[in-house]
């Protein structure tokens, strides 16, 4: 486990470093700060509807650190050629698979710690309320969301050697899942055999990310989710990243290095 | 004596991409490196020394034969355990400083706080860079990026050193320092198994050689015996051996 960690450290350590999380989230901060000094005659929908844009931007801040932070670990690895003092120590390439991950799905954390940190001072000041219960299962579900991503991603970066297309592909498929992931199954009923099949394998098959998505019921005051829910959502979300993980692992394990 | 690094009839093959044929990068490869003694493994551009030693690695897996360090099969990580890899060119996370660098293997290797600390503090004496220490891998010279290496592959006090062209874009003193390096090793005992083409360096600071040309294994033994058996030195016995044949002036 020492090599799991150190490797994960490594990461958490390169997105301290480097300016992406910096720039995105002085931009969220920023058109946090802007959108929420607005006031239009004291509307609550208007306030509503600004913390719904400022939730929005987190989602995407967190998004783009996710999948860009993700896509460059094991490809850079190879590119700079450091993949290989790495290996040349007793690690395994199932440890190097885990370490990133890990390592990146803690960077996403804290990300979103910072963002949601932000958000909820932000929006507490103008509220005079803190939703602390559902802000914190919003930033958890918010984790295991970004934990299937990172695999998934992760997944991809053994499969495409390129960081910017398994970038590229990733973010489609992302968008692809939140745009109609969820109504394929809806769209497999009035379609003829196979496509029928076809859709509902997909529908099955892909993470319904859109699950993990809480922002609505904390824009709206809802009762969000209770815990059984988001423990039974959390439990669905790690058997995704299992399975994203043990993909990478069979594929990565017999891949050719040579120096 | 100890085997610390054992090949018997290691081949390795290439698989060709699409209508290319396939490769055969080492053919047939058997010996052996024993315990306190400097190997040179040598031969031209392409004869199969980074390959061979990719397998010791684990980075390439063989096609045949069996590759074994310390008796443990390479293909096991615990058989790196006691190793340390110096890699031809420096290849390290550069936002790290050599201080984080050192103590992010020393983390892997399992080395506690107060060991890690006391051996960072006496590798970067070792490789004089105790005063860069703090300061960023991608603001140090090629000299300094290798001494780093050499620190790093020193981490966990290896018996084995696998060192692949130490020496090389490194100034005269940048090359004897790590010559220097390679004798007080060899001095407290451990094994060091080299390839280089520096061919002086190689005579002055190895115990045994081979050369292998084509992925085979052309000549191996003592230096002093190769050079007593040929009757001439070291770089002439390789020119020989890989089939050079010197112009002739018409």
């Amino acid at each position: 486990m020492n090599s799991v960690f150190a490797i994960a450290g490594l990461v958490v350590k390169e997105l301290q470093r480097r300016k992406d999380f910096y720039v995105l989230f002085v931009l969220t901060a920023l058109l946090t700060v802007l959108l929420g000094s607005v006031s239009f005659f004291n509307a609550e929908n208007i306030a509503r509807y600004l913390k719904d844009i400022c939730l929005l931007l987190i989602w995407v801040s967190s998004l783009v650190i996710a999948v860009t932070t993700t896509a460059r670990q094991l490809p850079a690895e190879r590119e700079n050629r450091t993949i290989f003092p790495l290996l040349a120590k007793p690690v395994t390439r199932g440890q190097v698979i885990a370490g990133k991950f890990l390592g990146c799905w803690l960077a996403c954390g804290i990300a979103l710690l910072v963002f949601y940190l932000f958000f909820t001072v932000i929006s507490a000041s103008r509220e005079h309320v803190w939703h602390l219960v559902p802000t914190l299962k919003a930033v958890w579900m918010h984790w295991m969301l970004l934990g299937v991503l990172v695999a998934m991603v992760l997944f991809g970066s053994v499969v495409f050697t390129a960081p910017s297309s398994n970038t590229t592909i990733c973010f489609i498929v992302i968008v692809g899942i939140l745009g109609i992931g969820r109504h394929l199954h809806r769209v497999a009923l009035d379609q003829p055999e196979p496509v029928s099949t076809m859709l509902s394998v997909i529908y099955f098959l892909i993470p319904h990310v859109e699950w993990f998505y809480l922002p609505d019921f904390l824009v709206n005051d809802q009762n969000i989710a209770p815990w059984t829910d988001c423990l039974m959502a959390s439990l669905y979300g790690v058997a995704y990243m299992a399975a994203f993980l043990i993909a990478a692992w069979m594929r990565f394990r017999r891949q050719m290095l040579s120096v | 004596m100890e085997n610390v690094v054992q090949l018997k009839n290691l081949r390795v093959e290439y698989r060709g991409r699409g209508s290319q044929p396939a490769k055969l990068a080492v053919n047939n490869l058997s010996l052996a490196v024993h315990a306190g003694e400097v190997f040179g493994f040598l031969g031209p551009n392409g004869a199969g020394k980074t390959t061979t030693m990719n397998v010791l690695l684990g980075f390439v897996n063989a096609t045949g034969g069996e590759a074994r360090l310390f008796g443990v099969n390479v293909r096991d990580p615990i058989a790196r355990q006691r190793i340390g890899y110096l890699p031809e060119l420096t290849y390290y996370y550069k936002f790290l400083t050599a201080e984080e660098i050192l103590r992010f293997y020393a983390k892997i290797f399992g080395l506690t706080q107060s060991e890690s600390n006391k051996r960072i503090e006496a590798l970067l004496k070792l490789v004089e860079l105790t005063e860069a220490a703090k300061r960023p891998i991608k603001s140090y010279s090629k000299g300094m990026q290798q001494r780093v290496g050499l620190a790093q592959a020193l981490i966990n006090n290896p018996d084995l050193l696998i060192l692949d062209e130490p020496t090389s874009g490194l100034d005269p003193l940048g090359r004897m320092k790590v010559r220097q390096l390679i004798q007080r090793l060899k001095n407290e005992g451990k094994t060091i198994l080299f390839s280089s083409h520096e061919l002086g360096e190689v005579e002055t600071v190895c115990d045994r050689v081979a050369i292998v040309d084509k992925g085979e294994l052309k000549v191996e033994g003592r230096v002093t015996d190769l050079v007593a058996q040929y009757q001439c030195d070291l770089e002439k016995i390789f020119l020989n051996v890989v089939g050079y044949q010197p112009e002739s002036r018409s």
